[in-house]
């Protein structure tokens, strides 16, 4: 905390640090069995840190779990198995590729695996048991998740019912659910692509490199940049070039695109995140692109 | 309204952020109205003129309206999100938007005007330091507008903001405005209706949003932004009354750190600081302060909002649920709460007799219905006596007797200490919001 003691006031980060705290306080005080979620993108990062500060001087009290579909960024895995070495976190991970070879799922038609993580990661809960996950969606993200619950009740199948939430009032969140059901936590719900990077500024909070200006060979495709490599090959007619690029999110190698910069700071990438005209989601992913409620599709599934 | 039109409205608010940029604070708001009051246009404006609607979020609902055949572009299905909702053109939910200023960030829960009304603007204002009312200046004060200023009140909000909207449509008049503008005080004044500002806009025009409109000179009050980015809510907290409920209790099983025991929580209200006497509820024993602390360190005092550590100077036993206060000043320890509750459910009524769960702060408790005072009749204010049941959507004053006792205090002085939510234990779901009226 940065507020300064006498006007009894506390800065916007501060107040969102303590939400979040508190709500990550409340699921290990109600709950038998939480797992984050960590990518190694940077809100599951941010929210480490948060988990970090709401148990210090405690360690952890909950496994970090990774939906890996296979198509990753390597810099972004080293990364992960950084963070949690250092931390003495029990990283679980579930496995897309593995699910495809046991034939428990099958590769898409467009290669994608956005949709097939999807039971991979309720295959996960239901073998560790876990009855509540913490996510690091925002509700500013996109506009099914503007409607979603900071607790937001999954049934046996991981299903959201958008139609058929709880109403959640004031700071009692209401975690109660019969075996097999569980809740997904979503503790960064206030937070905004510029609240995050100014707590990441504000924290110091290292990042996987991707997320900051670097040059890579690149495609563009629909008006985005896809990084071409093992996961992501040029179709006919699609020129390769070197450009100045980086990452604003962090999800499949094969459907995450990466946006023109120069910024390698954190201080410059504040400054070209408060100037862009662009949302985060609606620059770099073309797994939300396929309909207009492809997000809330997904979520009814299961997905975060 | 098209983004051209938008875009030759927008002034000049710069966009949040960047490294310059001083400490911004937070202000959460309602927004009450329905879509014929222009409220998703009013949002769609303030999101548009704080630079924080974006040309791929705008283009998509452009693209949307074209092809449903809307004459202009609907800022509406920038909320609704949701299937239903735009198959059906209604808001089903309350949706959480955010824009900033360099002052300010703002959090909007967005309440749909029809359906489950009185549910969402109860979920949406319980937050809320400040709850914005429409009316079209055409129309004047209806039905709705004071039904929704009556549940600010009920759920204690403390500003109010009545936006008379669509003003370019009654010629600018200072008559009109006045007349809507004397109706609404003299209304609010019957409800104990906090800070009340009342503001003449055009929505669609961009009047008064961002800048002071030359089109309505004789108005001498701020922009409606102006207003949102200055409104004082710091005094808003209680900073009297320490209250910290006890979330969860930090013991580090290391080998390099030993016995440590720290009572981790909110600070709900009051200024917590080390060497002060506190007492420990439900057990009545006394204890001091020895440390307040956070993960980067020890803190010289805690207050609302900060989530922190606090340790004592003794050993006594302190559970999740029990609350820290002061040996002159603490809530009611009673398992007989008055309250005000809105049912929230719509499968089975709330009924005297009926038993349920109940979470208070960190505490939870079953609880049984002893009485239903009176049912409230929300546009008459009326009581009805001879109410048997509360449905979804009604609001009326019960008794219940709890399992353990609650630490409560009055919702009106306390809206952390003051609010429960009813759980119905075999469903799980949240069934009802109570407000304290009256404990023990």
């Amino acid at each position: 905390m940065t507020a300064p003691a006498r006007s009894y006031q506390v800065s916007h980060l501060d107040a969102l640090e303590a939400e979040s705290i508190f709500v990550m306080r409340e699921v290990v005080a109600e709950m038998e069995r939480p797992v984050l979620l960590f990518s190694g993108g940077k809100d599951s990062i941010v929210m480490l840190r948060l988990a970090q500060k709401a148990f210090a001087p405690a360690n952890i009290p909950f496994p970090v779990m990774h939906v890996d579909t296979g198509h990753n960024f390597p810099e972004v895995l080293e990364y992960r198995d950084q963070r949690v070495t250092e931390l003495g976190l029990h990283l679980i991970v579930a496995s897309v590729p593995e699910a495809l070879a046991n034939g428990t799922v099958r590769e898409s038609a467009d290669g994608m695996r956005n949709r097939i993580q999807t039971p991979v990661l309720l295959e996960a809960v239901e073998k560790h048991r876990f009855d509540a996950l913490f996510g690091g969606a925002r509700r500013d993200e996109e506009k099914a998740r503007a409607k979603e619950r900071v607790f937001s009740f999954r049934d046996e199948f991981g299903q959201w019912d958008p139609k058929n939430q709880r109403p959640e009032l004031w700071s009692l969140y209401n975690g109660r659910h019969h075996p097999g059901e569980s809740i997904r936590v979503f503790p960064l719900s206030n937070w905004t692509e510029l609240d995050v990077w100014h707590y990441i500024a504000r924290e110091r909070i290292p990042l996987p490199s991707i997320y900051y200006a670097h040059e890579r060979e690149v495609i563009e495709r629909d008006g985005m940049l896809y990084a071409v490599n093992e996961f992501f090959r040029p179709r006919a007619g699609e020129e390769r070039f070197k450009a100045r690029v980086r990452y604003r999110t962090v999800g499949d190698a094969s459907c995450t695109a990466a946006v023109r910069s120069d910024a390698d700071t954190v201080e410059k990438v504040i400054e070209e995140v408060a100037a862009t005209r662009i949302t985060e989601r609606g620059a770099t992913r073309g797994d939300d692109r396929v309909s207009e409620a492809a997000m809330e599709d997904r979520k009814r599934e299961g997905y975060f | 309204m098209t983004a051209e039109t938008i875009a030759a409205g927008a002034a000049e608010a710069r966009p949040a952020g960047g490294p310059e940029a001083r400490p911004m604070d937070l202000l959460r708001f309602a927004t009450a109205g329905s879509v014929d009051d222009g409220k998703s246009t009013l949002i769609g404006r303030l999101l548009y003129d704080t630079k924080s609607l974006f040309t791929d979020q705008l283009a998509a609902v452009e693209a949307v309206s074209a092809a449903r055949g809307d004459e202009y572009t609907n800022l509406a299905l920038l909320t609704d999100g949701l299937r239903a909702e735009r198959e059906q053109g209604i808001t089903i939910d309350v949706a959480y938007r955010y824009f900033a200023t360099p002052r300010r960030k703002f959090i909007i829960a967005d309440t749909p005007g029809h359906i489950q009304y009185t549910r969402n603007m109860v979920t949406g204002a319980s937050t809320a330091d400040l709850a914005l009312i429409l009316v079209d200046a055409r129309k004047g004060l209806v039905e709705q507008s004071r039904r929704h200023a009556f549940l600010c009140s009920l759920l204690r909000v403390p500003h109010l903001v009545l936006c008379v909207n669509k003003m370019d449509l009654v010629d600018y008049s200072q008559e009109v405005f006045e007349r809507i503008a004397d109706e609404f005080t003299a209304f609010a004044a019957k409800l104990d209706a906090p800070d009340l500002t009342v503001v003449p806009i055009s929505a669609l025009k961009g009047d008064n949003i961002v800048t002071r409109s030359e089109n309505m000179p004789w108005y001498e009050g701020p922009s409606l932004l102006h207003h949102l980015e200055r409104v004082h809510i710091a005094s808003d907290r209680n900073l009297v009354d320490v209250r910290f409920p006890v979330q969860y209790v930090i013991r580090p099983q290391s080998t390099t750190v030993t016995d440590y025991r720290g009572y981790a929580g909110q600070v709900a209200s009051g200024v917590l600081k080390p060497g002060d006497e506190v007492m420990v509820l439900p057990s009545g024993f006394t204890s001091r302060i020895s440390s307040v602390e956070t993960a980067d360190g020890p803190v010289g005092e805690a207050f609302p909002p900060m989530s922190v550590t606090v340790r004592l100077a003794d050993e006594i036993d302190i559970s999740r649920g029990d609350m820290i206060c002061r040996p002159n000043n603490a809530p009611a320890v009673s398992q007989d709460i008055e309250a005000m509750v809105c049912w929230m459910d719509e499968t089975r009524p709330l009924r005297v007799g009926g038993k349920y769960a109940v979470k208070h702060t960190t505490r939870s408790a079953r609880a049984i219905v002893r009485a239903l005072h009176y049912r409230l009749d929300i546009n008459t204010l009326h009581r009805d006596e001879a109410a048997g049941e509360l449905k979804l959507n009604e609001i009326g004053r019960v008794r219940l007797r709890t399992t353990v006792p609650l630490l409560a205090d009055e919702y009106r002085r306390n809206r952390t200490t003051g609010g429960f939510v009813i759980i119905d234990e075999t469903t799980n779901r949240t069934v009802g919001a109570g407000m304290i009226v009256e404990a023990g």
